[in-house]
């Protein structure tokens, strides 16, 4: 590209330069400054809109999107937490989302290790079998899968989801810690079993810990997928009492259009919104690095 | 360390290298367990129910008879008679085509301006608080979907809405009831404008990372050669990251054949005159509504087959497009793999 540019661009290079100079700089930074608070203004507005009206009554959210309430209604989240049942489908998602995820870091980073560091015969087709995991369509599952966990008595049981979580976030663990356990130096896995240890304690006591900057990275990402995880429990727990919070949210939604409790509505979503805040805020660095380096190293 | 090679046994010797070393129980029982657990439940969860599903597909299964005959193609061959499910198929495909393509180009926008959209002279820069915008627009991708469906549903109501507040606001009473939702022309634009704006944060991150990885000096060469920012970005940068472009759109597409959780946020009924029906839900409702399991799993299938054709078309466009063959930064293609992280937290 640059061959074709030179010739032509070598005469007026000089003169560009110059007339690109420090007030075309300006221009060109207000511009993109313009675009940008735009972008940020609409990604941004919603969320704050919701936030307002979560504080506000049902009849003040239908006259005027944008008024300051009269009184905050803190009561709108007091109701959405027990009435409308988000305390309990918090309490479920709490469940199934910590017990998925300490079992499938687990699991992951026992698979990925020996995939990674040991040669034997079919290492490649689990890896690939893996990799297809990762690329069909859950929904090509869904079927089978609910007759699967029904004849197993583990439909509409927070243990069956917290299996089928763990089974569908496995291949994502694993394909990405494969890379890790990969790179970790050999030398100290030879001295820990001529220190004497076993092929148990060096995962445990000596590469686990090693990779643990991995399993972080591995680990907030699969804490957003599950707990945002929406169609495995709409398809496959269907037992109102043991919602989890999505799809408690979906059901409360499609409920208001009924009894319009738009607060409660609002609020609800605020309480789902703010874990992953929290965790977004405090692992801001570490997401987008992880994104950025895609090995987690 | 050199000592110890003479220990009878010979199984810790650095010298052996670790895939020749013998077979212990240790060995064995560690090996067994660690992936013969792992591997149990993913076999049983994840790839047993895509095998049968193809074998479902070629049955009438209501689910609950007892009997469940083998009816070969006949459920393919309904598929391509059904008006709904065909519409589905176009949305779809809509989706699949409209989606990634203004979402790579929104990411790709936003991530040169932070890049190199900074002062023309001196090092090659960002803009002054580039930071800030990648902080707030990769937010979204925190927000379980469902949740950012459900916001706009409410920013989209017709009287009590974000949306038809701030066009009243400006003056354009026309909009006061406007059905966003509720209207064939707009229900699949405003659709799509939200799954796009859930996407563009985790791109724009993905495209930051790779436009770092293009080698500074074939950037520095190009300015000296008189390029602009917008030459640059159009002429180095762009065909630098075409892979990550390519994988990008890959998953991209394969998130708007779904669309399931967006859709079902904002019209659980497919929408006008189905006009924002997606196969997703039109299989959801199959099975799970009307039991028809067998020709639900059909559905499943073309759902798969298309997905995997549509990556086939994106490969192929993207090889004959393809000038030159760039030589590509390490970091570049590190960040390639880090795509299917868009996938996970979308499920």
């Amino acid at each position: 590209m640059t061959a074709v540019t030179t010739d032509k661009a070598l005469s007026s290079a000089p003169a560009r330069s110059r007339v690109s100079g420090s007030g075309g700089d300006a221009a060109v930074a207000s511009v993109s400054h313009v675009l940008l608070v735009i972008w940020s203004i609409v990604v941004i507005v919603p969320f704050l809109w919701v936030i307002l009206s979560s504080f506000k009554t049902t009849k003040e959210i239908l006259a005027n999107p944008f008024s300051l309430p009269a009184h905050w209604q803190f009561e709108n989240y007091a109701h959405a937490w027990t009435d409308a049942g988000i305390g309990r489908y918090f309490l479920n998602t709490v469940i199934v989302v910590a017990c998925a995820l300490v079992i499938v870091m687990l699991l992951g980073a026992m698979c990925a290790y020996v995939l990674a560091r040991f040669q034997f015969p079919g290492n490649r087709a689990i890896y690939y079998l893996m990799l297809a995991g990762l690329t069909f369509p859950v929904f090509l599952a869904i079927v089978p899968l609910f007759f699967i966990l029904r004849n197993s008595g583990l439909l509409n049981t927070l243990p069956g989801l917290i299996l089928t979580y763990v089974a569908f976030a496995l291949p994502f663990t694993v394909f990405f810690l494969y890379s890790f356990f990969k790179s970790l130096p050999d030398d100290v896995y030879e001295a820990a079993l001529i220190d004497g240890a076993g092929e148990w304690r060096a995962f445990f006591q000596v590469m686990l810990p090693m990779a643990q900057p991995g399993m972080a990275s591995v680990a907030i990402f699969n804490f957003l997928g599950l707990w945002n995880q929406f169609l495995l429990p709409v398809a496959l727990n269907t037992d109102e009492s043991r919602y989890v919070l999505t799809q408690g949210m979906a059901s409360f939604a499609s409920q208001a259009g009924y009894s319009v409790d738009f607060g409660a509505l609002f609020a609800g979503v605020v309480m789902t919104v703010i874990p992953v805040l929290v965790i977004y805020i405090i692992f801001q660095r570490r997401l987008e690095g992880s994104v950025s380096s895609g090995t987690f190293r | 360390m050199t000592s110890t090679t003479t220990t009878p046994g010979g199984l810790e010797r650095p010298a052996v290298r670790r895939r020749r070393r013998k077979l212990t129980f240790d060995r064995v029982s560690f090996m067994a367990v660690f992936l013969i657990l792992p591997l149990a439940i993913f076999v049983i969860f994840v790839i047993s129910p895509f095998v049968q599903a193809l074998y479902y597909s070629l049955t009438d299964w209501t689910g609950f008879s007892p009997t469940m005959d083998f009816v070969g193609l006949s459920n393919y061959v309904k598929l391509f008679g059904d008006d709904i499910f065909l519409h589905a198929l176009r949305n779809n495909v809509l989706l699949a085509v409209v989606v990634p393509f203004v979402t790579i180009v929104l990411a790709l926008a936003i991530s040169v301006m932070i890049t190199i959209g900074g002062p023309s002279k001196g090092m090659i820069r960002g803009l002054k608080g580039s930071s800030f915008y990648r902080v707030i627009s990769f937010f979204p991708y925190t927000v379980p979907a469902i949740v950012i469906g459900l916001i706009w549903a409410e920013v989209y109501d017709p009287s009590a809405g974000l949306l038809n507040g701030v066009l009243t606001g400006l003056g354009l009473k026309g909009f006061a009831d406007f059905p966003w939702l509720g209207d064939t022309r707009t229900a699949m634009p405003v659709s799509m404008f939200v799954i796009v704006w859930s996407f563009v944060g985790f791109y724009t991150v993905l495209f930051v990372a790779a436009i770092k990885g293009v080698p500074a000096e074939t950037l520095e060469a190009a300015r000296l050669d008189g390029a602009g920012r917008l030459r640059m970005a159009v002429s180095i940068v762009i065909p630098q990251i075409r892979d990550n472009v390519q994988t990008a759109y890959i998953y991209l597409g394969i998130a708007a054949l779904d669309a399931f959780v967006y859709m079902q946020a904002m019209n659980p009924g497919g929408g006008p005159d189905n006009s924002t029906l997606t196969m997703s839900q039109e299989l959801f409702t199959v099975a799970f509504r009307k039991g028809q399991f067998g020709y639900a799993t059909a559905m499943g299938v073309v759902l798969a087959a298309v997905t995997l054709l549509f990556a086939a078309v994106v490969f192929t466009v993207s090889r004959l497009t393809a000038g030159r063959d760039v030589p590509r930064a390490a970091s570049v293609r590190r960040a390639e793999a880090a795509a299917p992280l868009a996938k996970e937290s979308r499920a």
